[in-house]
């Protein structure tokens, strides 16, 4: 029950929970405890909505970093993934395996203010060693969903 | 100039539904709950394969019997799934959808003269196919009151010395009726006694809910005179790759290939190639697909239940069929009233049989976002309904 309910919501998370006990074949007060449980256990971490920015008039700019870090004793990479973090316009932190050791996802209003953020607050923290960015030119794909979608039923109406 | 046409032929009467379909096309804004065929693209690995088994240049015929690798990976699943035993070699032929292995099955059994049994409401093929072969076709008609499922006292009324073969469709299009184990050793002990052929249409075989399904010919004295029907195109969203294929005796799917041979030579290669595919890493994305159609499907029923359409609950295929009965109107005038006042499409009951009258079709291949959209309009016009009685 939790998996599906998880699969239900990481697709739509306004999905009527009404709706959703029907489709599952259960009732609404089991579907609102169990949300509320994953919730306090920290496995649903938040409601998020994904926007295509490109098509507002919002000026964002996204770039990848990758990160290289001297781990600190006793710590591993956990204090510098934290200082990095902590910063707003960091989206996402990863520790990854491969020639770096981060992946940070960042977002500005501008190329310069993303590249002045790079060489002024992340290369200069102690324990990085080197950084590569890349910037996001286009985005086809992000968290599941495709942007550019057929929504369009090519079927013919009807069929026996 | 003479009339070249064949009298049997033009008397075939023409689909239930093309009246609809012009309406239909005419109109803005139509949502349509008519179709017979997956929301679902074919999942892309098997697209995938497909399109790299063409860059390859594996443009060629196949077997007549169909690519060997392929009739494997059916026997495997067929095993893996329903607990059925063929022998590739000589026993399955792949053939262009499920709709051809119906009509090969029927050409290579009836003599003129010979019966078959055919349950209604059903898919529309069995009827002209069956007339096409030389055989007579003999009409059961089946009852709400069994969820539309084949008795073995309806079928024992209707057997008399000139019954050759049994058509059994199930899961079914277009009640989303299913046969269990126990419905299903019923017909069989009546096949044996009475040595019947039957001819198993198990295309919807996937997708069944809350309950597995069983396939007729593993059970005892039955593979002998079993064709067990399948495909790709409901499991794996294939309809437009046309394949499908027939196992059976070894007799029988020799002559089926025969005729088969000399007819259409061999099922598309690219299809082919694709499905191999599709039957060795597939079986994830075919339960994903049954998961979501299950979900549509109890949200139809419930949402049904509170507008008072009366429906058993279908536990196979992806078609709902709700009685409209107590309106007072026909099928097809509910249809059409339906459609010209709501812009909602849905198939009459009776496209599929004169037991389909007082009943529609209404098929859950589209996204809960459409339904609910559907289900609206549909609201709207019962409500209308009410009111004017």
């Amino acid at each position: 029950m939790r998996d599906e309910i998880l699969t239900f919501l990481e697709r739509n998370s306004r999905i009527d929970l009404k709706e959703l006990a029907i489709i599952l074949g259960t009732d609404e007060v089991t579907v609102v405890n169990e949300i509320a449980k994953m919730e306090e256990e920290h496995i649903i971490c938040g409601y998020h909505t994904l926007i295509d920015w490109d098509k507002t008039s919002a000026d964002k700019v996204t770039a990848l970093i990758e990160v290289r870090v001297t781990p600190q004793r006793g710590q591993g990479f956990d204090s510098i993934a934290e200082r990095i973090y902590n910063y707003p316009e960091v989206r996402s932190v990863y520790l990854i395996s491969g020639a770096y050791d981060l992946m940070v996802i960042l977002e500005g209003k501008t190329l310069k203010e993303v590249s002045g953020f790079v060489s002024d607050k992340l290369s200069t923290l102690d324990s990085v060693l080197s950084t590569a960015t890349h910037f996001i030119l286009k985005k086809y794909k992000d968290h599941g969903t495709i942007f550019e979608k057929k929504s369009k039923d090519e079927r013919m109406p009807m069929t026996l | 100039m003479r009339d070249p046409l064949v009298k049997k032929v033009v008397d075939i009467p023409p689909s239930g539904i093309r009246k609809f379909f012009d309406i239909v096309s005419e109109m803005d804004d139509v949502i349509s709950l008519g179709v017979g065929e997956p929301d679902f693209d074919t999942p892309w690995h098997i697209r995938d394969e497909g399109i790299y088994t063409l860059e390859k240049g594996k443009t060629f015929y196949t077997s007549n019997a169909g690519l060997k690798e392929l009739r494997q990976e059916i026997c495997l699943y067929l095993k893996r799934h329903y607990d059925l035993d063929y022998d590739y070699a000589s026993e399955v032929l792949v053939t262009v959808g499920g709709s051809e292995a119906i009509d090969l099955a029927m050409r290579v059994m009836l003599n003129p003269g010979d019966e078959v049994l055919i349950p209604e409401p059903c898919y529309v093929s069995y009827v002209p196919c069956c007339v096409l072969a030389g055989g007579t076709p003999h009409i059961i008609e089946l009852k709400v009151e069994n969820e539309f499922r084949l008795t073995k006292e309806e079928l024992l009324a209707h057997i008399n010395d000139k019954t050759k073969m049994l058509v059994l469709p199930f899961p079914n299009n277009p009640t989303g009726a299913i046969m269990e184990r126990k419905d299903l050793e019923g017909i069989a002990k009546v096949a044996r006694e009475k040595d019947l052929i039957v001819v198993s249409d198990e295309i919807y075989s996937e997708l069944t809910y809350g309950t597995g399904h069983v396939s007729i010919a593993s059970l005892p004295g039955m593979k002998e005179r079993t064709i067990t029907i399948n495909g790709f195109s409901k499991s794996h969203a294939m309809t437009g790759w046309r394949l499908g294929y027939a196992c059976g005796p070894a007799p029988i799917l020799k002559q089926m290939t025969k005729v088969h041979q000399f007819a259409i030579m061999c099922a598309p290669t690219n299809s082919q190639y694709a499905a191999v595919e599709g039957l060795r890493n597939g079986d994830k994305d075919v339960q994903e697909m049954r998961q979501a159609y299950d979900g549509r499907r109890r949200y139809l029923i419930h949402a049904f239940e509170e507008m008072g359409l009366p429906c058993f609950e279908p536990k196979g295929a992806f078609y709902v069929f709700p009685s409209i009965q107590k309106f007072g109107l026909t099928s097809d005038e509910f249809a059409e009233r339906l459609l010209r006042e709501e812009r909602l499409a849905v198939v009459p009951g009776t496209a599929f049989g004169n037991s389909g009258e007082g009943f529609l079709r209404i098929s859950y291949a589209y996204s809960l976002e459409d339904l609910k959209k559907a289900l609206d309009r549909l609201r709207h016009f019962i409500k209308k309904l009410e009111a004017e009685k």
